[in-house]
């Protein structure tokens, strides 16, 4: 290194310790945003500089002279090289989606400290090591998936109960984020019509791709994003106007219109529906997180939320039940480590890699920018007035359905609020209320429209921002259910081809209904308990979601560490080894605590217990108000705790079946077969990170290339 | 002035590869390379079936939480 170097690197550590220091050292005063945002970028900055390169040079030894699959097998179609600022943007904006906005909105429930430790630590030495070695190790094999190399290369049985995982946490997954849209849209006709606006305008724009103009993405997503943005302003109108009580509906009635939305668009063509869709909502995701950094540094707003709260330590909080640990690092998954991110480094992007190296820029990079958007998730949480953010997200059962007796239930909490206050915020924002709004999307969009109306527009913008932010989710939200319920079907589909030929046939209808309607009917009907549970659906469904995808990443990081050893890297396998044990130990205690924990707020069964016992006696125990309010209590904790129960059992069957495989591997090493693809020179050249070094830049100087990199136009020693 | 075009030019190149605008043009290249004469696709043709390409295979472009 450079003198110069040494310097900058020394300065950003300097920037990242104050960070850090200001966080941690102030005691009740407010502090500035700026604080949490210099420790997190201060700690990427020399994550990415030290620990992934050295990932990338010592551990993984990715070698720019081996061809990748993309090369190899180029098509013009699916493989291709591809530009790695280009394969930057499609990695992140494939694996950033609402995951990263709801956790860290719910976490905040126990101050911005935890969280933030979390995400910025659990992504420099997990979430972003999981997503790069996993994209490391499919590239070496053609792109194979997650699903695919947990069999290859573990063994069959460690592979199916990889593949019941997958499954599971789809189910969940779909049902959780359906779940977090029905909160933010019951009795709200401005966001009811804006979020129905979109179907017609994503039909629209599938039939000007189909027909009037095929394939000029980019100027029918423009004119897409700005009839978004009049549905979004049209909203406005409708919720004033004599229309309002059409598109004011009930959880119910919403429940019923998601699902059918789910079925029909899934099994619709993917040009009518889900192209168009995931144009939008690409365009709006980039656009809008742009937006927000750029809002966040400018306005720089101030903490309000508490470093640590009190139910950090108790582990009674409203907004989800459980300690610290392990309940934070569950909460928030997304942004920090997300099993999820697995199968997207393994499946598309793996066949557009132009170079080996570039393993670091794409998987550990693009991770470090979705644990940035969960950074910003979390200061747009804590900028709010905590008894503002507490009645939002509390349950009906505990704060009741009042201003009055929120206002009361919260102050209680220590988090001194007014019912004027909380009748005002409501009106800000022209929603009937804010009560009771939980799932973090109607929480993120009150800090999103705070740091936005502070910039442009001031109050009297809050209402537009406000519903801008619950569209820019609900958005991706309903594209995940439409494409997730495909993959879902897909999987399903290939499971029972094995019982019936015709399944295994993906355009054979009546099958295509069949599983269509098995996968909408699972996430369903959770989505329906979530609503009808009085002990609060998201508070009963998130844990269950953090654990799969907690658990997802068991499997990811199993397989990582299994490969890690098997091609001979034994002495590293704790860069993959340590974030799995740590992820083991938080997902197997909190399926432990949800399984058998004596704490009604915590254990699914002391829950059912409690519940059974009223029943037995004719009680009826609040928050349930009559008797099929308590059997809805012990049905729904009996289907959690089983599946509880089932995902700490997968997590085991596979962890067991790697430790077999990594122990005979380690025992003898001769009988290792690995399915790599040989080596194979690469005749392109192209710099490894984002900007191209001053030897890089000499180097495609010399082919005769731009920045971009590619084949040489003559052979170059 | 040309450093400008230049930029333009670049910032064209990367929104086309990012929307996917630029695939078929990357196909016929593609498939000329091997043979100068090659039958290729409409562009119609190729956008369809590169759509209905995803109905077979689902998981491919299927995004995170």
């Amino acid at each position: 290194m450079s003198p110069k170097s040494v310097a900058v690197w020394v300065l950003v550590g300097l920037v990242g310790a104050l960070g850090w220091g200001i966080l941690a050292l102030s005691r009740g005063e407010e502090i500035s945003a700026a604080w949490l945002l210099a420790a997190a970028l201060g700690s990427y900055a020399i994550g990415y500089r030290f620990y992934a390169r050295f990932i990338a040079d010592r551990v993984l030894k990715v070698d720019k002279t081996r061809a990748t699959p993309a090369e190899r097998l180029d098509n013009g179609v699916d493989f291709h090289p591809t530009d790695r600022r280009v394969l930057f943007g499609h990695h992140f904006a494939a694996v950033a989606g609402a995951g990263p906005l709801v956790g860290p909105v719910l976490a905040a429930q126990m101050g911005y400290l935890p969280g933030t430790i979390w995400i910025v630590a659990g992504v420099i030495f997990a979430g972003a090591v999981q997503d790069m070695v996993t994209l490391f190790f499919s590239t070496r094999r053609d792109g194979r998936s997650l699903g695919q190399m947990a069999r290859d290369e573990i063994g069959p049985v460690g592979g199916a109960a990889a593949l019941v995982a997958v499954f599971a946490i789809m189910i969940i997954l779909l049902a959780v984020l359906a779940l977090v849209i029905v909160n933010a849209l019951a009795h709200s006709p401005w966001g009811v019509f804006s979020i129905g606006m979109t179907i017609p305008i994503a039909l629209f724009m599938g039939f000007y791709l189909r027909v009037l103009r095929p394939g000029r993405v980019t100027e029918i997503s423009v004119i897409g994003v700005a009839l978004l943005l009049l549905a979004i302003v049209a909203g406005g109108w409708v919720a004033d106007s004599s229309l309002a009580s059409t598109f004011t509906l009930e959880k119910e009635t919403l429940v019923l219109w998601m699902v059918a939305y789910g079925f029909i668009a899934s099994v619709l063509p993917v040009w009518m529906l889900l192209a168009p869709r995931d144009y939008l909502s690409t365009f709006m995701k980039v656009g809008t997180i742009a937006l927000l950094a750029i809002g966040v540094v400018v306005a720089m707003p101030t903490l309000k939320m508490p470093a640590v709260t009190d139910f950090a330590a108790r582990g009674d909080g409203p907004v989800f039940a459980g300690s610290m640990f392990p309940f934070v690092f569950i909460t928030i998954a997304c942004g920090a480590l997300s099993g999820f991110h697995a199968l997207v480094s393994s499946g598309t992007t793996p066949k557009m890699i132009q170079k080996e190296t570039q393993v670091r820029v794409i998987g550990y990079g693009a991770m470090l920018t979705e644990s940035f958007v969960a950074v910003m998730a979390i200061i747009a949480a804590c900028i709010i007035e905590p008894g503002l953010f507490f009645a939002v997200n509390s349950p009906a059962g505990v704060i009741g359905t009042t201003v009055q007796t929120a206002s009361q239930a919260v102050t209680n909490f220590g988090f001194a609020i007014s019912p004027e206050f909380l009748a005002q915020a409501a009106k800000d924002v022209q929603e009937a209320s804010l009560l009771s709004r939980t799932g973090g999307a109607p929480t993120f969009a009150l800090g999103m429209s705070e740091i936005f109306s502070s910039v442009v527009g001031g109050a009297g913008m809050k209402a537009f921002w406000y519903h801008f932010a619950i569209m820019f989710e609900a958005l991706f939200i309903l594209t995940t259910l439409d494409a997730g319920t495909r993959v879902g079907r897909f999987m399903l589909q290939d499971t029972l081809g094995n019982v019936h030929k015709s399944f295994k046939d993906v355009s054979w209808k009546p099958g295509v209904w069949l599983a269509s309607a098995v996968v909408v009917g699972g996430w369903g009907y959770f989505l329906w308990v979530g609503i009808k549970d009085p002990l609060g659906g998201i508070n009963q469904l998130f844990p269950l979601f953090g654990i799969a995808n907690q658990l997802l990443a068991a499997v990811a990081l199993a397989v990582c560490t299994t490969l890690l050893v098997k091609s001979g890297r034994l002495k590293w396998a704790w860069v993959t080894g340590v974030p799995l044990a740590w992820d083991v130990a938080v997902t197997l205690t909190a399926s432990w605590q949800k399984v058998f924990s004596e704490d009604v707020k915590v254990g699914f069964f002391a829950q059912r217990d409690k519940y059974q016992t009223g029943i037995d006696a004719g009680k009826v125990l609040p928050p349930a108000k009559n008797m099929g309010e308590m059997h809805t209590v012990v049905t729904n904790a009996t289907v959690d705790g089983v599946l509880s129960a089932l995902f700490a059992i997968l997590i085991v069957i596979v962890l067991l079946d790697a430790a077999r495989t990594c122990l005979k591997a380690a025992g003898s090493p001769e009988t290792v077969r690995l399915s790599e693809v040989p080596w194979s020179e690469s005749k392109i050249i192209a710099p490894a990170g984002l900007i191209a070094t001053p030897e890089e830049r000499a180097e495609l100087a010399a082919a005769g290339l731009d920045s971009g990199g590619g084949r040489a136009k003559e052979p170059v020693a | 002035m040309s450093r400008v075009r230049a930029a333009l030019a670049k910032a064209r190149f990367l929104v086309r590869e990012f929307s996917g605008e630029a695939a078929y043009d990357r196909y016929v290249a593609h498939a000329r390379t091997h043979d100068p004469d090659a039958r290729v696709m409409t562009r119609r043709a190729f956008e369809r079936a590169r759509t209905d390409a995803r109905e077979a295979d689902p998981r491919e472009g299927f995004g995170c939480c």
